[in-house]
């Protein structure tokens, strides 16, 4: 079942990953990035990490993007046109290269890596919002204190450059 | 592989029941609502179709499926259908997490009366409203129409503003309880202090519970937040352009998305499943509610005031009586019982809830958009901060 779900999940990340650069339309372009980052959901509940995946879903899919598509709307942009006409033979020519060069550098990846085991899916516990959050108000409180006093500055910082407009 | 099997089949039956009971209330909350608006507005409501338009909701569906759907030629077509469908799916899904009682035996069978238990269940729910964003802000600019884009923009600015308040407001009964399970969640609830007033989360935090609330109404667009729908400014808001089935997934979006709420607040502040009253007692006031309702409907059909009421309250009197009845012979079935007192309670709750929505609805104006954007940032959020802090402070103060 745990593989099946890894299989459909990843294939759809992937495709969405291509379809976001191969889009000319920014909204669909949106869309896809959306749809990378739920399968990621998917894939992080997978391994365990529930918390990260429901983060995931919230923050990302949820409210980041949510502003780029805002702006999207609110600038009303177009369709891109593709700039310049590639030869229908260079096009092919490229897109074998291209699965040529993947393949290589997925073959050296996996030469490279240390033979042990795979990923055993249910095997990691520590990502329940109980372990995520002891661990970071334990042994990650001042990272944690350093990003919530960064992110202040920029909340600071975006009241400061929306006053001037007014 | 048989443990598989006995999980998948449990599942589907499950999701069946589950399915088929939450589409009917959602056409029937429908009806009640006109029902309830009608008499707020000392109208009737829908009467033609069937006994006291009971039913309209079928007449509704068919003429929804029937109509032509126009498609408008100005629109982004695949993203015009798409916003509907994101709308829709994303507002069922949530009941997947939702429990409606406790666990029970049938025969060889232990199950609960939940589809799923996700340990994070809380989160999911935020999460899947966070996303259902987008079927509004698409369906509006996907329409091309400036009244449907500032519809769709307007609604998603409201519902982000509001999520602040509403995840604020959650999270203070999660402390209290330290879970993110709704199952664990009710579980903290059980029990009564001092033998009688029940150990609900809406009594130390009444203040987020109307916080939650509030901010519930504004994510599920109704009244007095219903500006993307402003008729007199933006004609019908994000589906200004939708007809036919897609019109009616957006309808059915709004209505689940109240049922969501209301059963996230029944769970979180009310107690879930778990009656007012300590269990020998609480137990005979369903029997007692539906045998007097029923009683009261057989009096006035044979003192009828109409000449409908003659065979119409005289069958409704049959069926309260009937229920009372069920009620009183799952006593000697207890597994009947637990189903039957679950269900009831929450649905009691749940209905209360629906009830207010519907009746700040026949109540209140709509607030202006400025005003309605204030509101959340500088009194809601706010105050949904101060409680968590408050919480977290007690808290902090009574744990070991």
């Amino acid at each position: 079942m745990n593989p099946l779900i890894f299989l459909i999940f990843a294939a759809v990340a992937v495709l969405c990953g291509i379809s976001l650069v191969a889009q000319t339309h920014p909204i669909a372009s949106a869309l896809s990035l959306i749809g990378v980052m739920g399968s990621l959901a998917v894939l992080y509940l997978q391994l365990g990490g529930e918390f990260i995946a429901m983060a995931q879903m919230i923050v990302y899919a949820g409210a980041i993007m949510v502003l780029f598509i805002f702006v999207i709307m609110l600038l009303n942009a177009g369709a891109e046109s593709a700039s310049r006409q590639i030869p229908l033979f260079t096009r092919y020519l490229g897109m074998l290269l291209l699965a040529a060069f993947l393949g290589l550098i997925s073959f050296i990846i996996q030469a490279m890596l240390p033979k042990t085991e795979g990923v055993v899916f249910g095997a990691f516990q520590g990502g329940t919002a109980l372990a995520i959050g002891r661990k970071l108000f334990t042994e990650y409180l001042l990272p944690f204190e350093v990003t919530s006093v960064l992110i202040l500055i920029a909340i600071l910082g975006a009241i400061v450059l929306a006053r001037r407009e007014v | 592989m048989n443990f598989l099997q006995n999980f998948l089949i449990l599942s589907l039956i499950k999701a069946a029941v589950i399915a088929f009971v939450l589409l009917t209330t959602l056409a029937y909350l429908q009806w009640i609502e006109r029902k309830v608006i009608g008499h707020i507005q000392l109208r009737i409501g829908p009467y033609r179709v069937g006994p006291h338009g009971l039913l309209q909701p079928l007449a509704d569906v068919v003429k929804l499926i029937t109509k032509e759907g126009v498609m408008p030629s100005h629109v982004n077509k695949f993203f015009y259908l798409l916003a509907p469908f994101i709308a829709v799916v994303l507002a069922l899904i949530s009941i997947s997490v939702i429990p409606f009682g406790p666990q029970i035996t049938i025969g060889p069978v232990t199950t609960w009366m939940q589809l799923t238990d996700l340990n994070i269940g809380i989160l999911f729910v935020l999460a899947i409203s966070s996303v259902g964003v987008y079927g509004v802000a698409l369906g509006g600019w996907a329409s091309n129409n400036k009244y449907s884009l500032l519809g769709g923009l307007r609604s998603s600015a409201q519902m982000i503003s509001y999520e602040l308040p509403l995840a604020l407001a959650i999270a203070a009964p999660l402390l209290l309880a330290n879970t993110l399970s709704f199952r664990e969640m009710v579980n903290y609830q059980d029990g009564y202090w001092l033998g009688f007033i029940p150990r609900w989360n809406v009594f130390p935090e009444i203040l987020g519970f109307c916080i939650f609330v509030i901010a519930g109404f504004a994510e599920t667009n109704r009244v007095p937040f219903d500006l993307p729908e402003a008729e007199n400014e933006l004609v019908a808001g994000f589906h200004t352009e939708y007809s036919s089935m897609s019109f009616a997934a957006f309808f059915m979006a709004e209505y689940a998305n109240m049922i969501t709420v209301t059963a996230v607040a029944t769970l979180l502040f009310l107690g879930g499943w778990q009656p007012p009253f300590p269990a020998p007692y609480s137990d005979f006031v369903p029997i007692l509610i539906f045998a007097l309702g029923g009683l009261i409907a057989l009096f006035h059909g044979l003192h009828p005031a109409r000449r409908m009421d003659k065979y119409t309250l005289p069958a409704t009197g049959l069926v309260f009586l009937g229920i009372a009845a069920l009620f009183g012979v799952s006593f000697l079935v207890p597994v009947l019982k637990t189903i039957l007192m679950a269900l009831f309670w929450f649905c009691g709750k749940l209905g209360v809830l629906l009830f207010l929505f519907i009746w700040v609805r026949g109540t209140l104006p709509r607030f202006r958009y400025d005003q309605l954007m204030r509101f959340a940032w500088i009194v809601l959020f706010p105050l949904a901060m101060f409680n968590l802090l408050v919480t977290g402070l007690v808290v902090a103060l009574t744990s070991k």
